[in-house]
């Protein structure tokens, strides 16, 4: 399948990040569409298009706007979330750096949709250039009557708030992002009753993902049927999907939804020379690897979860045979526990459980009973905690299991790093071109 | 000891972005860092009383968080990335290299208050793997030797450009930044490099893009 650049189709021009670079190529002339449509139209255009949330759970954006209920007196708020934490995930980043202007005309015309006067772009605070660019992009939009009072002269207005997190992944999980932009730890909320009417200040909120709003200008610019022309029925359109790991040319891709992973490999130049995929996560590590068998695959929402696993962020991870697994989820599952945020006992306690035995593992000295330990454990946290870090945490090691079971075997006589030794997975090993 | 002048005037400014001034808490913490280089307790006591709440109610805000340092970070804080995929490709190899070159461990900082270090998970650039920070500017595709190689750099006083951004300032001027302060560097590190061009690149390579609209 055919790459199809369309958010980043004007990222080689060196200003594609600056109000001149995006107004060369058709830039908000889709936020003056939608100013002349009535909020009402612009939401439907967004539910006809059938735009699924890119930020991992895949939700129909257009529904999720209509779920904020109207004419109810109350104020309402866009809250983008922009806190890219999911390892793995690296797509949303590079569009700050490279399109801010995309993201701010889709904030735009969004807020509109859903009569927000006020929105907030959250951008995780470790990474200052995505923080400056987009407060240069914000800024020339007011400048230009984009942004402020009286938009374009349409009565409309909006205030646009770029806010900094402080380092916590669970800040990207919505209802604790929401705590954190309220100025409190960033703990996850019970649903519902869901932001669609009481999330910022308890007032109706919709919260999207970065990639998912700068979706929305294309879709206003250039039509449904267009917008549906790529993917499938049940995931249209197209993704920026990043490409990482042991592969040739790691980068971003963007591509329609139902390309193969076969596919959006051998674009990433394949595998590094003389080895081959052992195991790929589609979208994160919160989402169950798969192997080489499924590389064919489409990456769309439903055949991914029928392959069992999910889509998550659209952003592959592909290891080689040189990569321990007990390593790699002892890794994640490390990374769990750390970010935890303690509020829910089954993800507080479960990933400290976890992490513990599965170490035992990575250091050779596993028993055979642990195993069904480690299961149990997984089992006691599904499905057991307020957000999706819990589910995710217990997502690793009975994915691993699924497919290199043997390898959790050798971790009762054998250390990982004696197994596979470390420098051969590195990429400066000299094995890679 | 007294914060630097101007600091309450700057902590307004910041709660003056938002509707209810709660909210500017976070921004708030990055600033006293940029004021103080850490979380001090004069600095925590300043934003509670601005807010109107409990000094106890702000740190237990800014203990949740990882930015927020207790004690003076370094001028410069470095983070290499250990989450597995950066870890695998060569992470853990720079992170054990450069710990060992540095002499201080995760969480730590030189005597001579130049560096601290912190095994950072991911930065959410995995297509740049490993990757390492320098006061969060993006330093991609690290050996041990390019890792090595920057902080001898700082260390000898010399000028380090990111590779994603601007040339790599002290950790307070950058916590001002993140406090929402603009800094003029926005166009700083020009356009997107080779991996975010990848795909386009590739597409253009082949002929392929995407279908024009029909307009009619």
């Amino acid at each position: 399948m055919a790459l199809t650049p369309v958010i980043t189709a004007h990222w080689d021009e060196p200003d594609s990040h600056t109000m001149a670079g995006y107004k060369r190529h058709a830039g908000y002339t889709g936020l003056s569409a939608a100013l002349a449509k009535t909020p009402d139209e612009v939401i439907g255009i967004v539910k006809d298009s059938g735009l699924r949330g890119r930020g991992g759970a895949g939700f129909p954006t257009g529904l999720k706007w209509s779920f904020v209920p109207q004419g109810d007196g109350k104020p309402h708020y866009l809250v983008v979330n922009a806190d890219e934490s999911e390892p793995g995930a690296c797509k949303d980043i590079p569009i700050m750096l490279a399109n801010p202007h995309a993201l701010v005309e889709g904030v735009l015309i969004t807020a509109y949709a859903i009569r927000a006067s006020h929105a907030f772009i959250y951008i995780r605070g470790e990474v200052p250039h995505a923080i400056r660019r987009v407060m240069a992009a914000v800024r020339d939009a007011y400048a230009a009557g984009y942004a402020g009072k009286n938009v374009l002269g349409s009565g409309f207005d909006i205030e646009i708030v770029v806010h900094s997190g402080a380092g916590a992944y669970i800040c990207g999980e919505e209802t604790a992002l929401l705590d954190s932009l309220e100025g409190l730890r960033g703990q996850p909320r019970l649903k519902p009753p869901f932001p669609a009417t009481a999330g910022l200040y308890a007032a109706p909120t919709v919260i999207n993902n970065v990639e998912t709003i700068c979706n929305i200008p294309t879709i206003i610019n250039n039509g449904v049927d267009w917008f549906r022309s790529f993917g499938t029925e049940k995931s249209p359109g197209f993704k920026v999907f990043a490409v990482s790991g042991h592969v040739n040319r790691p980068g971003i891709y963007e591509a329609p939804l139902g390309i193969t992973m076969r596919e959006l490999l051998e674009h990433a130049g394949g595998v590094r020379e003389g080895r081959e995929v052992k195991f790929w996560l589609p979208g994160g590590s919160s989402v169950p690897m798969l192997t080489a068998e499924h590389l064919d695959t489409p990456l769309t929402y439903e055949d991914i979860a029928a392959a069992g696993s999910m889509l998550g962020t659209g952003t592959p991870m592909v290891f080689d045979e040189t990569t321990s697994v007990v390593r790699a989820v002892t890794g994640w599952l490390e990374f769990y526990k750390h970010e935890s945020c303690g509020k829910c006992t089954p993800c507080r306690e479960g990933t400290y459980w976890i992490v513990d035995v599965l170490k035992r593992f990575r250091a050779g000295k596993g028993t055979p009973e642990d195993l069904p330990k480690l299961e149990e454990i997984c089992a006691q946290i599904f499905g057991r905690s307020f957000c999706a870090l819990g589910d995710a945490a217990a997502t690793p090691f009975p994915a691993a299991m699924k497919y290199f079971a043997s390898e959790f075997a050798d971790g009762t006589r054998a250390a990982a790093n004696d197994l596979f030794d470390p420098v051969a997975a590195t990429i400066f090993s000299g094995v890679a071109s | 000891m007294a914060l630097p002048d101007g600091t309450r005037e700057r902590l307004s400014e910041i709660v003056a972005r938002y509707p209810q001034p709660r909210s500017a808490l976070l921004p708030m913490l990055h600033l006293v860092q940029a004021e103080e280089g850490y979380v001090t307790p004069d600095g925590l006591a300043l934003c509670a009383e601005m807010l109107g709440l409990s000094t106890a109610e702000a740190a237990a805000v800014s203990s949740f968080y990882t930015m927020y340092q207790r004690r003076p970070a370094g001028e410069f804080h470095i983070g290499v990335c250990i989450n597995p995929l950066c870890g695998i490709l060569g992470g853990d190899a720079i992170w054990a290299a450069l710990s060992e070159h540095l002499g201080i461990g995760h969480d730590e900082v030189t005597p001579d208050g130049k560096f601290s270090l912190e095994r950072i998970e991911c930065q959410a650039a995995c297509t740049h793997a490993p990757v390492m920070t320098a006061n969060w500017e993006y330093l991609d595709q690290m050996t041990v030797e390019s890792a090595k190689g920057v902080v001898d750099k700082i260390r000898a006083g010399e000028p380090v450009q990111s590779t994603r951004g601007p040339v790599v300032r002290s950790f307070r001027d950058t916590e001002r930044t993140v406090a929402g302060f603009d800094d003029g560097l926005a166009d700083e590190g020009g356009g997107a490099d080779a991996l975010m061009l990848a795909g386009l690149n590739r597409a253009k390579e082949l002929g392929q893009a995407a279908p024009e609209p029909k307009r009619g």
